[in-house]
Formats: structure tokens, sequence, C-alpha cells
């Protein structure tokens, strides 16, 4: 198996608080792997230690069958970096952007040059070329942060939550484009707490949770495993919907009672809400839809806010 | 010009090549406005020199060197205007900006996730504040020689001095940087920097303090680069100025090895 990345006991501690609990991974050639999870899960502290950016502190860690500790600057010249916060160079223009990131990969002016031409056109920027980064819009920043991991034509993409405070319109033009890179046969990686961001791109995933993985496989495989096809959210007017949770017993495979609904997981949504009125209760409002990967999120990781 | 000529002349495969980098990437930012602080880094040196040199010089008019023979005031001053605007130009290359890029722009984290490795960053930044001290000093000395303050062969001695002073203090300024936590603390940094301009010989000889005082003058940086500069302007060379060079040589290399220890330490967590 082509395994580009290869974790096996992986740990990041910082002092007393450990980022990373020991997780294994293995990324394939042209998959997009996805790392979900809540904000301190240790998707990031992953990432970074992918990126040779940051020393694991134990276990065993292989990227393109390298050792990151000793060939930290070799695997970098072939990844790409997208981190969570732009860090574009604002004392440049954007098309600077690109080709002085190139000649830090030590790629030839002339083909820096070319390169940012190429890369503007990819992610829509051509006009603003000349233009600083500071007046681009979160958008823009974003496109031209991925247009510069790309610079050094890298083996595998990192990106750590690609899309996160992206209008809908700038979040669908990136996921378009990362698409593409893909179909090119790029490797992606990358994290998000957007579901529906991992659904539209990873092939396969994990979700972490304090650290250590709490499962694994495609969107549709995890969906099957850990929820039901279908989930019936009923909402009764009622100042609690608790008293409603006894009434509905034996309805789908669980039930979960939260502040303002009660959501049903079962394998027939129609028949499950015809039973609810067959034993006469009187939902205020009534909704069927499909198991998502929020489903699943939601069940493995708890629904507590986590800061 | 500079932006073709500078990396090839540095371009070793591997860590030199990647330092360039850098430096080549401060070349490109100079299409901005840049310049403006390029020219207010000169002016500096040239106002004190006329400031203090020539006028405050024309009230003093001679003074007497070590060795006893007597210098105009403006001869004396200059070779020591010259080893404090390299020390500031170094200085506010490394401390401020290379403090702002560090911390706000967070310009490293992106060169980071490149081939280029901390202490790479911390040699190209230093190359390219040394390309500013040199365009400094020289334009210095030229004014030095036009005004018959030095002769051209000396001024040619002269040079190579303020580039090891600038490459010397540049590093300081860059371990400083690691170490410093918030704007507010370069204040201390700029008084520092004001005190070593003032008591470093530069305007009065060392001797006129009290002895202790002396002993602390004698030692810190500026002093020494002081008295490497004023030699070479007026002459005589000899063991003392050898230690001057160790003096800064050393202070290269600690500052540079404790900036890319401490960079790797606050970047490569």
């Amino acid at each position: 198996m082509d395994s580009l990345i290869h974790a096996r006991g992986l740990v990041k501690r910082f002092g007393d608080f450990t980022a990373v609990a020991g997780i294994d991974v293995d990324v394939r050639r042209g998959e997009a792997f996805g790392f979900l999870g809540p904000n301190g899960a240790g998707k990031s502290s992953t990432m970074r230690m992918i990126g040779c950016v940051s020393p694991p502190t134990d276990g065993v860690l292989q990227i393109l069958g390298m050792d990151p500790r000793r060939d930290g600057p070799k695997i970098r010249a072939k990844l790409g970096v997208c981190p969570q916060l732009d860090n574009l160079d604002i004392e440049l223009t954007v098309r600077e952007n690109l080709s002085t990131y190139a000649r830090f990969f030590g790629i030839p002016r002339k083909v820096a040059r070319q390169r940012a031409a190429e890369l503007l056109d990819f992610v829509q920027l051509s006009e603003r070329g000349d233009s600083k980064v500071e007046p681009l819009s979160g958008g823009m920043k974003r496109r031209l942060t991925i247009a510069r991991a790309l610079v050094n034509e890298p083996e595998i993409v990192l990106l750590d939550e690609p899309t996160t405070g992206l209008d809908p319109q700038a979040r669908h033009l990136v996921w378009e484009r990362l698409f593409r890179l893909k179909q090119q046969g790029v490797t992606l990686v990358l994290t998000t707490h957007y579901m529906d961001e991992a659904e539209q791109l990873c092939d396969r995933l994990v979700v972490m949770d304090g650290g250590r993985i709490v499962a694994e496989g495609s969107p549709r495989a995890l969906i099957e495993q850990y929820s039901t096809r279908e989930v019936v959210e009923l909402r009764f007017a009622a100042e609690s919907q608790e008293p409603y949770s006894e009434k509905l017993a034996g309805l789908g495979e669980r039930l979960e009672v939260l502040p303002d609904r009660i959501l049903l997981y079962v394998f027939d949504g129609d028949a499950a809400v015809a039973e609810v009125q067959r034993r006469s209760l009187a939902p205020a409002s009534v909704l069927v839809r499909r198991s998502s990967l929020e489903d699943v999120f939601l069940h493995l990781t708890g629904r507590t806010l986590v800061d | 010009m500079v932006t073709l000529v500078l990396p090839r002349l540095v371009s070793f495969e591997g860590s030199g090549r990647r330092a360039a980098s850098v430096t080549e990437r401060n070349i490109n930012t100079l299409r901005s406005m840049y310049w403006v602080v390029l020219v207010s880094g000169f002016l500096e040196p040239v106002l004190y020199l006329f400031s203090i040199g020539v006028g405050v010089g024309g009230l003093i008019g001679d003074i007497a060197l070590p060795d006893g023979r007597l210098v105009g005031y403006a001869e004396f001053v200059a070779p020591a205007m010259l080893a404090a605007s390299a020390m500031t130009g170094a200085l506010s290359e490394t401390t401020f900006n290379f403090f702002g890029k560090m911390k706000f722009m967070r310009l490293y984290e992106g060169i980071l996730a490149t081939p280029v490795r901390p202490i790479e960053i911390a040699l190209g930044e230093l190359a390219w504040a040394m390309v500013r001290g040199v365009l400094y000093s020289s334009a210095f000395l030229v004014i030095m020689v036009a005004m018959g303050l030095t002769t051209p062969g000396r001024a040619l001695a002269m040079l190579p001095a303020a580039v090891l002073i600038g490459f010397a203090f540049g590093a300081l300024g860059m371990t400083i940087s690691t170490l410093i936590r918030s704007w507010q603390e370069f204040d201390l940094i700029f008084s520092g920097q004001f005190a070593l301009f003032l008591f470093s010989g530069t305007f009065v000889p060392a001797t006129a303090y009290p002895q202790w005082l002396r002993w602390v003058i004698e030692v810190t940086p500026l002093y020494r680069s002081v008295d490497l500069a004023r030699a070479l302007s007026l002459g005589p060379v000899g063991w003392t100025q050898a230690l001057d060079v160790l003096y800064l040589v050393a202070l290269l290399g600690l500052g540079l090895t404790v900036a890319g220890r401490r960079m790797t330490g606050m970047l490569c967590k």
C-alpha cells in the first residue's frame, strides 16, 4: 500500500497538556483525507506535526517515506501548507506573494513568475495580481493562500480549516478548486469542523476528540455505523420536551431529547411519523431528513461546548 | 540590479541559498515605500555630523587623542557616527522590523512551511540588515572623504569594519527580539541604544569619565566599535583593534546561535 503519511502512536505534549494522545493514521496517495473534531481535539497539532514544523513528542511519523525529525526541509519541499489563519505577506503584492514564496523552495525566477501567473488564474485572482494583500476580501485571501500552497507543485496539500469564516459563495468556490486538485491526483489532507465540507471533499476521515481518534471511515460508512438512515425532528409546543420522550418509547433505534426538540433516529422516517400520529401526539412541527455526518459527529463527540 | 546580483553571490546549495531567498524577499518589498526608511537611516548620522561635529565642534576647537595628537572635533566625531549608524541601521532592522515580522505579520510561520529553517531566516534577515548598513556606511564614508575628515584609503578600510559592526549588532538585536514580549519593551531597547550612543566615546573620549565608569563603557559593544572605526580613520592601528574585531566576531557568533535556537523554540513548538 502506498502510504504517504504513516503515523503510529503519535503523541504531542506541551508541558503537562497532551494535545495528541497516540493516534494511528495512514493517508494513501491521491485521496482526500479529513481530520474532524471540535476545537481542541488535536487536529491542528497533528497538522503541524505532519507539516514538519512541530516535532512529535513520541511515536512513529513518516511522511513520503521520510522522518520529519531528520528530513524536515526535504519533506517540506514536497508539501503545500494552507494554515488556519492566513499569513500572507502584506508587504508584497498578490503576484509577488506567489513568486517570492516560490523562491523559498529554490524555484528559478522565470519558472516562479510563470507559475504565479498560472496559479492566479487557477484561483481566479488574475485581475488582482498587482494589488496589495490588505484590501482583498476574506475569500480572496484564502484563495491566494491556497494558490501559495501549490506553488511548489506539492505531492500533499495540508489544509487547516480551509473555509472557516468564508461566505457560502467563497466556500463553494474553494471546494470546487480543491475538488479539481484532487482530480489532478494531488493528495489532500484537511481539518474541518464543517460536516458538509467533510462530506463534500473527503474520501476518508477520522473523528478526533480529546487528542484521540474516536472513529474512522468514509463519510457514508460512518453514517451507517454510527447513525440511522433517517432522522425525525419533532418539536412540541410544551415548555419541556422531556415528558414526550416516554410516549415516544420504542420508536426508532435511538432518541435524543434537546431543549427545543426531540430527535428520533429511525430507518424509515415516514413510518415513524405515522406512528407518532397513531399515538395521537401532536407535535408543533415535524421534519424528516437524511442522517448526516453532523449526527455522527455530535453522537461521538457530544453536545457539550468545548472551548 | 541588487535583486539579480546578491542572491547569486551567496548561491551555495542548501542553507546559503535558502537564507538568500529570505534576503531576496526583503529586497522585493523595497518597491514599496521602504526607500523612505532608507533615506532617513542615511540622514541621521549626517545630521549629527553637521550639527555636533561641525556646529558644536566650531566652539570646541581641537581635541587631543590618547597619543597626544590634536585633531579637529569633526574628525574625532565622524568615525564614531559611522559606527553608531552601523549600529542603528542593524538594530532597527533586527529589533523593530524583525519582531513585527515574527509576532504580528506572522511572516516566518509562512516561510517555515517551506524548506527554509529558522537559522536560515536569521541569516537572511541579518544579511538584509547588512545590505542596508553597507548602503548607509558607504554614503557616509563618501561624505567623510569629501569633507576631508579622512583619506580615501582609510575610508576603504573602514567599510568592512562598518559591516562587521553592523553584523554584530544585528545578531544582538535579533537575540533581543526573541526575548522580548511586547512593543512596550522596545522603549527599553531604545533607551539602552541611546545611552550607548551618548557614552561610548562617541562625543567625548572615554578618558573624560571617572575610572569605574570607564570600565563599564569600555566593555560595551559600541565603545569597541567606535574604537575600531576611529583607529582606522585617524590611526594608529594596534592590538587593541584586533581585540575589537575579536569582540565583535564573538558577539556575532553568540547572537546568531542564541537567536536561531530561540526562534526554533518559539516557531517550531
